[in-house]
């Protein structure tokens, strides 16, 4: 049917093949310092109904007064989704009743969204590229937190997170593996840090999905779908969408038929269950909140923050790529956090890129993942790492002693020029030093001068035995020069 | 357009108001006259008329975003029927 239905994303089932189908709703917090609609502060945590105010707390008579920076950072993600702007928005209020909803309505966009339809790039680790369409991209309210878990027979309400933007990102259902989805939301999550518009602190719940599933014959029409509400992990959802697909063509499978609902998914046991107390809760009865008169925009407004949008994902593995002659796995690896991508191009500034991305890729993320530790935490910051590339580049010391090197750093810090300078590991470039060592290796074992002569691969043995007789600070280069004309191996 | 029994019954579940059969008589009858009234404006072709949103040619106001507000829990749950620590205790609503 498409291009995305391949052979290797179906599900087989008792009686063939099954595709399933899979469309996103991505909540993700704005980053901004007050809420949407009040002068409270959105910060995680806080003490209980700190972070609140009259008006999120929804006493009568308070007024919303939008937040001009959460608007900014809404046309900010749109324009980083490559989707149309939309100059003129309305905001309207989604009815229903809930304790961490103190309104008794959330103020959202139904009708007309700030941002209108765009795409995302989704490239997966098997080399398979997906382009998932944007729905669309509308501003709302985050709803307070119940806890459930401190008294009996109460439940706790906590208004911290009332009122705080949300963007709700629609993708349409392009998606059809549950490693399409997470790649999706993980591309998302990573386009979404490099704009600066959301944390993406899945922890903390500042990126949240409702997955949308159904299953359908290759070919055929959508099935009816479920919704499973506000998984709050990749994996999860994931897990969430191989098990919903499996229990959705059972039932097919088995003679029966999907019923639309909202569904939950347990953690625990890696199953979604019916929501059914929200049964009814479906109708919504939106309308234009009479309290906000529609969000106008200016041409001039967009077209300044679209000026300021920093390099994209993308744009960057593309630029990796072509310029830095990186493979496109490497180029993924470093594009793919943004704390990753600025540690690598200050090291890359200005020395060889190449060389600077095996030693970011292979030395220090190889070390960093050993070690359990994020690039935040690294012990060797980007101008050492930089100063170890130099040291190389420069001939001072080999490949083989610039990893002890970096050893040493890691563990003790310190300028790499200097602990090579103090500790005598600089490279041995003097030629009659080196000549020395490989006389009398070759002096020391003439049977292997003879073999040497018949089957030239044993001078490898030779550079082994050289490099160990001074400790490994010989320059190979000369090292080898030296041996094939010894050798009589030109 | 008239209003049926049933529907008086979800719209007043919907708002959390318990009416009684009497009371849903007479909504009815309510009901259905003020969307009879308010019908007459079908009346009109507006396909072409910009919906008005304002009577002056204003534009939203915006607030900068700054932390001006909030840290003033004790005043958030003072109307609370019950509190504990500052949270608002709510009968049990776990799924």
């Amino acid at each position: 049917m498409d291009a995305k239905t391949e052979k290797s994303n179906l599900i087989a089932g008792e009686t063939g093949d099954w595709e399933v189908v899979i469309g996103m709703e991505v909540h993700a917090q704005v980053t901004s310092n007050a809420k949407l609609f009040s002068g409270a502060r959105t910060e995680f945590g806080g003490e209980p109904n700190a972070h609140v105010s009259l008006v999120d707390a929804a006493m009568p008579g308070m007024l919303p007064v939008i937040n001009e920076a959460c608007v900014a950072q809404a046309v900010r993600t749109g324009l980083g989704l490559k989707a149309e702007i939309n100059l003129s928005s309305v905001f309207d209020r989604k009815n229903y009743f809930y304790p961490d909803l103190p309104q008794g309505y959330q103020i959202s966009q139904y009708k007309n969204p700030i941002v209108g339809e765009g795409e995302v790039i989704v490239d997966l680790l098997s080399g398979e590229r997906v382009v998932v369409g944007i729905e669309r991209l509308h501003l709302e309210q985050d709803a307070g937190k119940s806890l459930h878990d401190q008294h009996p027979q109460n439940s706790y309400v906590d208004l911290n997170r009332s009122g705080v933007a949300l963007m709700e990102i629609v993708s349409k259902p392009d998606l059809r593996s549950s490693e399409q989805a997470k790649a999706y939301v993980s591309k998302l999550r990573t386009i979404l840090r490099y704009l600066g518009t959301c944390d993406g602190n899945m922890e903390e719940g500042s990126l949240r999905a409702d997955v949308n599933v159904s299953v359908r014959r290759p070919g055929d029409g959508f099935g009816t779908r479920c919704e499973i509400k506000n998984v709050n992990s990749i994996r999860f959802i994931g897990q969430a969408i191989e098990y919903e697909a499996r229990r959705q063509i059972e039932i097919i499978e088995d003679g029966g038929t999907i019923d639309q609902e909202t569904r939950l998914f347990d953690a625990k046991t890696g199953e979604t269950r019916s929501m059914r107390s929200k049964e009814e809760a479906h109708d919504y009865r939106y309308f234009p909140d009479p309290d906000l008169l529609p969000l106008e925009l200016t041409q001039d407004f967009v077209d300044e923050i679209a000026g300021s949008l920093p390099e994209l994902p993308d744009e960057k593995r593309a630029r990796f790529i072509a310029d830095y002659g990186l493979t496109p796995y490497d180029a993924d690896v470093l594009v793919s956090e943004r704390e990753s991508v600025d540690y690598f191009e200050d090291v890359a500034k200005g020395r060889d890129a190449k060389q600077a991305a095996n030693w970011v890729i292979n030395e220090l993320f190889g070390r960093l993942n050993k070690e359990g530790l994020a690039i935040d935490d690294s012990p060797i910051s980007s101008a050492q790492l930089g100063g170890i590339v130099d040291l190389i580049k420069a001939g001072t010391i080999s490949g083989k002693i610039a990893k002890d090197v970096f050893d040493i750093v890691w563990t003790e810090g310190g300028d790499p020029a200097e602990i090579v300078e103090k500790r005598g590991m600089k490279q041995v470039t003097d030629t009659r030093a080196i000549e020395k060592a490989v006389d009398e290796v070759m002096a020391a074992n003439p049977d292997k001068v003879a073999q040497a002569k018949e089957k030239p691969a044993v001078a490898g043995w030779f550079v082994g035995q050289v490099m160990k007789a001074t400790g490994g600070k010989a320059s190979p280069q000369a090292v080898n020069a030296l041996l094939k004309s010894k050798l009589g191996l030109e | 357009m008239s209003v049926d029994r049933a529907t008086v019954f979800r719209i007043a579940r919907l708002a959390r108001i318990a009416i009684t059969d009497a009371e849903a008589e007479r909504l009815e009858s309510e009901l259905s006259g003020i969307l009879d009234w308010v019908a007459q404006l079908d009346e009109l072709d507006t396909a072409n008329v910009e919906p008005m949103t304002r009577v002056e040619a204003m534009t939203m106001k915006m607030r900068k975003d700054e932390v001006t507000d909030g840290f003033c829990a004790a005043d958030i749950v003072k109307n609370a029927p019950q509190e504990d620590d500052h949270y608002f205790v709510v009968p049990k609503i776990v799924e």
